[in-house]
C-alpha cells in the first residue's frame, strides 16, 4: 500500500529500522527523534568526538541511513502530546534541547510506530547523590558522545551483560575500571545462560562481542564479580570509596561479607526501564510485565499503532532492528503473508531466545536491605527512605502528595520503580498526560491554549 | 575546531560538537547544580533525570548532556532548595 502516512516516534535501531522498511513498502514516512543525531543510544556517536571502537554495527547504521533517504527526518524533535483517531496526531516541538521557543510540529499519521526505548534503570544505594556516582548509560554516553571520562578509576556495577561495553568504553577514554560488579551469581549464571554460554551467543551472533568484552577486561586486568552489588558509596564532596558486597539469590545483602574499593567515580546498572508513556497516551495495552503487548506484526491493542524495541522487552539492538523492520512493514500496509517478513521475523526468534536470558539478570526483591532510613530515594525532591515508610499503609496519591517522592523535574522516572518497591504497591508512575518538558509559552503558542487531556 | 563557553564568570575551551556537560566534564568540573544542600551533577546521561539542568543564555533548566556548546554561550549554576 504506497502512500500510507507512517510516523515513526524514536530513531534508535528500531525506530531507523522500522522507517526503512516502511520507505522500502512505499509509505510516506516521519522520523521524530529529540537527540540531535539519529541513532538512539546505541548509536550515539558524533562523527569527530567518537573513538571508532566505540562504535558497534556501523555497517548496519551507514544502510540504514542511506534507506532513509525516502523518509523526513526531525532531529532534536520532542514529542510531548499524542492525540487518537483516524488519523491520529503526533505533537512534537523541534529546536535545541530545552530552548524557550522552538518551533511546533504537528504531525498526521495514518500508522504510528512507537520505538522510544528504554533507560538505565538505576536503584538508590546510600550515598548515590556523591558527585562521581552515575548510571552506567551515562558512563558510556560521555565517552561515547563527549570523549570524556567521569573519573579516574571507576567501578561499574548493576547487572547484566551491558556493564560490559560500558567498563570497555570506559576504558577506551583513559579510564581505568577498578571491578565489574555483577549481582547475579555464578550458580543463577550457569542456570540462566547455560554451562555454554557461547553456543547461544554464537545463534545470536553475539559471540565476538562477548569475546571483545571479556578481552578488554583481561587486559586490563579488572576483576569481574558475581554475585555482589555496591551497597553503599563513600565521600564527602565526592566518591572516595564504595562497599562491595556479597549478595543473596534475591539480591539481600549479606551481613559480614562487605569490602571496600576505592574509586572516585561509579557507574550503575541494575537494568532498563521502557519509555512507555508515548504508548500508555495512545492507549495502548501493557501487559503484566509492564512492557507494551504486541503481537506478531508488532501490532499493539489499538489500531494503526505499531510497537518495537525495548518498550515491547528488553533485548538489545538486534532484537530491536528485526521488531522494527515488522513493524515498519506492518505500518506500510504489507500483508503478513508478504515474503519480506521471513527474514526479520527469523532474527526477532534467534534474538528471542537470547533476551529470554536477560531475566537471569532481574532485580530481585532483597535489594531494599542495602537502604537505610535516610538514603535518599527520589533524587528530584530529596525523598528519604524513612519518609517513604511512614506512608506505607496509605494510598498511593496521599504517599506521592506527603512526601512528594516522583513528583519533581523527572516525574518519577529514576525513582518510579524503587518507590513502588519500597511501598509495595504499584503507583502509576508511567502514565504521564505531558510526554516530555515542554515550557508554559511553547504550550500557549503551538495549541492557543487547547490543552485540555 | 573549539568553542569557548562562560561558565560562572570563568571561560572553558571545549571542543566542537560537545555538550555542555561534555565541556564541563573535560575541564574537571564533575558538578554544576546545588539541590537540597548537595553538590549535583550529571546522573543519566540521557536526558531523563534533570539533575544536570543549568542557565543557558538566561535561559533556566536546561539539560547539560542534551545541548550542544555553541561558542559564547553563558551557563551558570541553579540552586533548588
Amino acid at each position: 500500500m504506497t502512500g500510507r502516512r507512517v510516523v515513526v516516534i524514536g530513531a534508535g535501531p528500531a525506530g531507523l529500522a522500522a522507517a526503512a522498511a516502511a520507505v522500502s513498502a512505499g509509505a510516506e514516512v516521519t522520523v521524530l527523534d529529540e537527540g540531535e543525531r539519529i541513532g538512539g543510544q546505541f548509536w550515539r556517536h558524533h562523527p569527530d568526538l567518537t573513538d571508532p571502537h566505540l562504535q558497534h554495527q556501523t555497517a548496519r547504521f551507514r544502510k540504514l541511513q542511506e534507506q532513509l533517504a525516502g523518509a523526513r527526518v526531525l532531529s532534536s524533535a520532542s514529542v510531548w502530546r499524542i492525540e487518537r483517531g483516524a488519523p491520529l496526531r503526533v505533537h512534537a516541538l523541534v529546536g535545541p534541547a530545552d530552548a524557550a521557543q522552538r518551533r511546533g510540529e504537528p504531525v498526521v499519521a495514518d500508522a504510528l510506530v512507537i520505538a522510544t526505548g528504554a533507560h538505565d534503570r538505576v536503584l538508590p544505594v546510600p550515598g548515590w547523590t556523591l558527585p562521581g556516582v552515575t548510571s552506567a548509560g551515562a558512563a558510556q554516553a560521555v565517552a561515547k558522545r563527549d570523549g570524556v571520562r567521569l573519573g579516574e578509576r571507576t567501578v561499574v556495577a548493576g547487572a547484566g551483560p551491558f556493564l560490559l561495553p560500558v567498563a570497555q568504553s570506559i576504558g577506551r577514554v583513559g579510564g581505568v575500571v577498578a571491578e565489574v560488579v555483577e549481582a547475579a551469581s555464578i550458580g543463577t549464571l550457569v542456570r540462566g545462560w547455560g554451562r555454554r554460554p557461547w553456543e547461544l551467543t554464537t545463534a545470536a551472533g553475539k559471540a565476538g562481542e562477548l569475546a571483545s568484552y571479556l578481552g578488554s577486561l583481561a587486559a586490563a586486568r579488572t576483576p569481574y564479580r558475581f554475585g555482589a552489588a555496591v551497597t553503599r558509596v563513600h565521600g564527602t564532596t565526592g566518591v572516595e570509596a564504595v562497599t562491595v558486597q556479597r549478595v543473596a539469590a534475591d539480591w539481600r545483602p549479606i551481613p559480614g561479607t562487605e569490602r571496600t574499593v576505592e574509586c572516585d567515580s561509579v557507574a550503575l546498572g541494575h537494568g532498563f526501564t521502557p519509555r512507555l508513556e508515548a504508548a500508555i497516551q495512545v492507549g495502548c495495552e501493557i501487559g503484566s510485565d509492564r512492557f507494551v503487548r504486541v503481537g506478531s506484526q508488532q501490532d499493539t491493542s489499538v489500531p494503526d499503532v505499531y510497537a518495537a524495541g525495548e518498550i515491547t522487552g528488553i533485548g538489545g539492538a538486534d532484537a530491536a532492528l528485526a521488531e522494527g523492520t515488522v513493524a515498519g512493514l506492518a505500518a506500510a500496509g504489507v500483508a503478513p503473508a508478504d515474503i519480506r517478513y521471513r527474514e526479520p521475523l527469523a532474527a526477532r526468534r534467534r534474538m528471542r531466545a537470547f533476551a529470554a536470558r536477560l531475566e537471569t539478570h532481574r532485580v530481585g526483591s532483597g535489594w531494599t536491605g542495602w537502604l537505610d532510613a535516610d538514603t535518599i530515594v527520589c533524587r528530584c525532591e530529596s525523598v528519604r527512605r524513612g519518609a517513604l515508610d511512614e506512608y506505607g499503609e496509605a494510598s498511593s496519591r496521599a504517599m506521592r502528595l506527603a512526601t512528594r517522592a516522583g513528583l519533581g523535574a523527572c516525574q518519577g522516572r529514576v525513582c518510579g520503580r524503587s518507590v513502588e518497591d519500597i511501598t509495595g504497591a504499584p503507583v502509576g508512575y508511567d502514565r504521564r498526560p505531558v510526554l516530555s518538558s515542554v515550557r508554559i509559552g511553547e504550550l500557549a503558542a503551538t495549541c492557543g491554549g487547547d490543552i485540555a487531556d | 575546531m573549539s568553542v569557548q563557553i562562560a561558565v560562572d564568570g570563568a571561560v572553558l575551551e571545549g571542543r566542537d560538537g560537545q555538550s555542555i556537560a561534555g565541556v564541563l566534564l573535560a575541564a574537571g568540573r564533575r558538578t554544576w547544580r546545588t539541590a537540597a544542600g548537595a553538590e549535583r551533577g550529571i546522573f543519566c546521561g540521557m536526558g531523563i533525570c534533570q539533575d544536570c539542568v543549568l542557565t543557558v543564555n538566561g535561559v533556566e533548566g536546561v539539560r547539560a548532556c542534551q545541548r550542544t556548546a555553541c561558542d559564547g554561550d553563558v551557563v551558570e549554576r541553579e540552586v533548588r532548595a
